[in-house]
């Protein structure tokens, strides 16, 4: 029963994306710009039609002010590999040039197959494959594969806002899967890749460093797997960027395309740390761009020390897990020119803990798809918005058990009243963004006040799962008999 | 109770999603009487023709519409003038889609003394139908608990709401003069029983509804009007597409004895339309002789003439009087002139109720339903619905199988569905094979320009034989199967 339990959970994941597919995709009808979708229409086209050499370039024919690869290079052949195809079906879907801006019925269709295609490909055997091997029973895999599969924000930022996030936080998620089993060359392949596929990744890196170093450093004789792991990594950027290494100036262009300093301390608003201090203090005006990276920096090395440090003293797979959460967490409140899609890196870690946390991942999830309102305002997304989150808020209540049965009821019970007054919070703030209009004088008020309101939870959740991580493993242990 | 709610905000979170989805005419239809009823006085709604779809059915759901105007005032005015033909504002869109989902709920009270599975299927379907199937099952929930006044008077209710119910009635008026006008139930009919008063009691409550529904009309001397309006005369055996019935396999035979026919040179002079045309509402025959509406009366009647006299002389409980809804439903949709294919539904959600007592029940409910659903496939007919159609199915087929097999302990197994046998089994896999030539392959052959009926017809044929086969199987298990009544 449980096995078609498996299928019936499949399918509906599907069917989500594919209803979300329906909706509006980011900048449609907004000429001369448009949005994401026009973004990776574009590179299908530039990457079809031109050689490598010149993707990253700025030509005639590429011009980098409309919509320039700021990818690592595994998107840019995933976009040629879409592009051939598209080519294949209708020319003129990526004409060069005269493609720019076409927006047609059976093309949207197309777009949306190819995301459907590649996160059902990839991003689907790791989610089933992370719960399987995990030592649970049959029934409660499928009902973690299919809360992580029905998280609202994976569903709308892909299939209706329009990207490809699936293939990296489903190459990750391999890669998490394939150490925690103890194949640290494959875990690190897959991981290569996902940061080959969107640099945003970096935000998980320091976690797969730490602990396979501190697995490696463990015992003297694992030091030669040490070696082994680095010359896979250098080996597989190496594959990734081999048609780029063929000058020292177009190796940084790639790099000065993919990690553009140039660009703001925040654009738009976003629920980290520096939009909400702004409020207050005018960052952007006290201190110049190059002092405000040094800033973040320094800030997200420190906010990183205490997890990365622990992680590589007690290289465990929870407390992997954990810190993956943490380290991701801590990058997207204190780094430099975040996008508020980025909570998408910290929500795959996130989900990698919802049976052991399920409380706090319900909360997060919820949260974190909330902060994204904005986004989905400016998309016309707001009704399917609604729909996937009150859809998924019903998933986990019956397919979690989020109050635990512990001896302290009344930890229980208070933890339960915040939820449900943070989630009554962030519900009227979504009406009075719909309904009410702000007063001139701030014409981003609910904007803000959604980023203030979700940074203030992220801040809490940092601070929640730094304490998960550096709770002793037989503590925590106990507290799992209980539950 | 908790858990049905549950439910059914999960599936109206699914029809919100849906909201941007293709809607057919029948958006149009339904637009446009809204308009009728909101901006043109009572006397002329039923003479009202501005637009082809005039308003077709009885007064409680042009006062149902009546009242949704003025809710659609709110959203959109535009949409409200009668002129405004095709008009189709996103807010329109909304508020009809909305409508629809609030309305629905009504269906959600209706089952929520009863199962899960009966909801969560019946959900899945759309138009204005969810609050009239809720009215429908409300009816038939009082009836099995032997509450007849408010059976009945549902029943009426939902008659003046869509007049198509009427296929049903003959079970309702049999059932409720034998076990409700005869005091003494059961066994052999006891004529001294009879009790004129609750006779008189159910006659004042049905003419009661009948006349809070056409009393107006019955004022303004418009009954005749009304009656040409809710029963047009309809050209064609057929509809454009072919209901998956009777007389589609007779239309399909037909066909291949003209082919064969011109083939072998026994037939003279082919008719142009039998080859190239399809869509063609009046089809006539060749080679069999045409079928007058007349003949289908008879033919409904024929079939339903068994289970009434069943529902009459043997009946124990009121489980027999859904067994006979179930066969009047099917007869009028095998038989009938000019049935629409989306009938089906009248006959696989009075099944849903009896779907947990009988293996055999459950069996019949899970062929006719995947057949059925499968057969209403043509309706929506854009490539983006496609795939939702697919994926909606297949999600609904999967669990549907699931649960009903983990309830009789059946398992799936390589040679059969649970509860099904081999053949059956083949049966319903063979509708995947017949999806994918209908929607992957002959789009793309060449020869489809010139046959588009093709798929449409393939679609109707298959789909007969498995209703059919339902049909023959329900007959059978209710008239014969002695084990229905030691449960």
């Amino acid at each position: 029963m449980y096995k078609s339990g498996y299928v019936v959970a499949l399918l509906v994941a599907v069917l989500a994306r594919w209803l979300v597919s329906l909706h509006k995709y980011s900048g449609a009808g907004n000429s001369p710009m448009y949005g994401d979708f026009e973004a990776q229409r574009h590179w299908m086209e530039i990457t079809y039609h031109l050689p490598p050499q010149q993707w990253y370039f700025n030509s005639t024919n590429n011009n980098l002010l409309y919509w320039g690869l700021d990818y690592p290079p595994l998107t840019a052949y995933h976009s040629w590999l879409c592009g051939f195809v598209a080519n294949k079906i209708n020319p003129s879907w990526v004409a060069l040039k005269e493609s720019h801006g076409h927006e047609s019925y059976a093309h949207k269709l197309f777009m949306r197959y190819t995301v459907i295609l590649a996160d059902v490909s990839i991003f689907f055997p790791a989610v089933v494959l992370f719960f399987a091997q995990q030592k649970l029973q049959l029934q409660d895999k499928v009902k973690m594969s299919l809360v992580v599969l029905m998280y609202p924000g994976f569903i709308l930022i892909d299939h209706g806002h329009f990207q490809y996030n699936c293939v990296s936080l489903g190459f990750a998620l391999f890669g998490v899967v394939w150490i925690c089993r103890g194949f640290h060359l494959w875990g690190s392949i897959c991981f290569s890749l996902a940061l080959n596929y969107k640099q945003m990744e970096l935000y998980h890196a320091l976690p797969f460093f730490c602990y396979l170093l501190g697995w490696c450093l463990q015992k003297w004789s694992r030091i030669p797997q040490l070696f082994k792991i680095a010359v896979t990594v250098i080996s597989t950027f190496l594959v990734c960027w081999l048609p780029f290494l063929r000058s020292k100036e177009m190796v940084l262009q790639v790099l000065n395309r993919v990690f553009p300093l140039a660009r703001g301390l925040y654009e738009d608003k976003v629920a980290n740390v520096w939009c909400s201090l702004s409020v207050l203090i005018k960052l952007k005006q006290m201190f110049t761009v190059d002092q405000l990276v040094f800033i973040c920096l320094l800030s997200t090395l420190v906010c990183l020390l205490p997890s990365s440090l622990h992680l590589l003293c007690f290289p465990t797979t929870r407390n992997f897990k954990i810190s993956l959460v943490n380290s991701s967490l801590v990058f997207f409140l204190f780094s430099f020119h975040v996008h508020e899609k980025s909570i998408l890196i910290p929500a795959l870690a996130v989900s990698l803990l919802v049976h052991d946390y399920p409380f706090w991942c319900v909360w997060f999830y919820f949260i974190s798809t909330f902060s994204m309102l904005p986004l989905f305002v400016k998309d016309d997304l707001v009704m399917a918005a609604v729909a996937t989150t009150v859809l998924h808020a019903l998933i986990c209540k019956a397919c979690l058990n989020i109050s635990s049965t512990k001896d302290d009821q009344l930890w229980d019970r208070a933890k339960t009243t915040l939820l449900k007054l943070s989630m009554i919070g962030a519900v009227l703030l979504t009406v009075a963004s719909l309904i009410l209009t702000p007063p001139p004088r701030y014409p981003d008020l609910f904007p803000v006040l959604v980023s203030i309101y979700s940074c203030a939870h992220f801040v809490l959740f940092l601070a929640a799962f730094h304490y998960f991580q550096f709770q002793s493993p037989s503590q925590s242990a106990n507290v799992k008999k209980v539950q | 109770m908790r858990e049905v709610w549950q439910v059914s905000l999960a599936v109206s979170c699914i029809k919100l999603l849906l909201i941007p989805s293709y809607h057919s005419t029948d958006f149009e239809v339904h637009r446009n009487w809204l308009a009728i009823t909101f901006s043109r006085p009572i006397e002329q709604w039923y003479y009202e023709k501005t637009s082809e779809w005039t308003l077709d059915y009885p007064p409680f759901f042009a006062w149902f519409e009546h009242f949704l105007a003025k809710v659609a005032y709110y959203f959109d005015r535009d949409m409200l003038n009668v002129e405004n033909l095709n008009y189709a504002s996103e807010a329109t869109v909304l508020f009809q889609r909305l409508s629809v989902i609030v309305t629905d709920f009504i269906l959600v009270l209706a089952v929520k003394n009863n199962c899960l599975l009966p909801l969560t299927l019946s959900h899945i379907h759309f138009q204005y139908n969810g609050f009239m199937f809720g009215i429908l099952i409300w009816s038939m929930t009082c009836m099995l608990q032997d509450q007849f006044i408010w059976s009945a008077l549902w029943f009426a209710v939902l008659l003046n709401f869509k007049h198509i119910y009427l296929y049903i009635a003959p079970a309702y008026f049999i059932y409720l003069l034998r076990n409700y006008c005869f005091k003494a139930t059961g066994g052999s009919l006891q004529w001294s029983s009879f009790s004129p008063f609750r006779l008189i009691t159910l006659g004042f409550v049905v003419i009661y509804v009948f006349a809070l529904s056409f009393g107006p009309f019955i004022y303004l001397k418009q009954v005749p009007q009304v009656l040409s309006r809710l029963f047009p005369f309809k050209r064609g055996l057929c509809h454009a597409y072919w209901a998956p019935n009777f007389w589609a396999l007779y239309n399909f035979v037909d066909k291949t004895l003209t082919i064969l026919g011109s083939r072998l040179h026994l037939t003279t002079g082919t008719p142009s339309a039998v080859m190239t045309g399809g869509l063609v509402q009046e089809f006539h025959h060749v080679v069999l002789p045409s079928v007058p509406p007349v003949v289908t009366l008879l033919a409904t009647v024929t079939s339903i003439l068994v289970a009434m006299y069943y529902l009459w002389s043997k009946s124990k409980g009121p489980e027999d009087f859904v067994r006979a809804v179930v066969l009047c439903a099917f007869g009028s949709y095998l038989f009938g002139w000019h049935v629409h294919e989306k009938a089906i539904l009248i006959i696989i959600l009075p099944l849903c109720l009896l779907v947990f007592n009988k293996r055999e029940d459950a069996s019949i409910f899970l062929i006719l339903s995947t057949t059925g659903h499968y057969s209403i496939f043509p309706l929506l007919f854009t490539s983006a619905e496609t795939t939702t159609k697919i994926l909606l199915m297949l999600a609904y087929s999967v669990f549907a199988f699931s649960s009903l097999g983990y309830i009789y302990k059946s398992n799936w197994s390589w040679q059969s569905l649970p509860l099904l046998n081999s053949l059956e089994s083949l049966y319903i896999v063979g509708l995947i094979p017949l999806e994918v030539w209908n929607s992957a392959i002959f789009p793309f052959l060449d020869f489809s320009e010139k046959f588009p009926f093709l798929p449409l017809m393939l679609t109707s044929v298959y789909c007969s034989f498995g209703i059919i086969y339902s049909w023959i199987k329900f007959y059978k298990i209710t008239l014969f199967d002695k084990k229905l009544k030691s449960q």
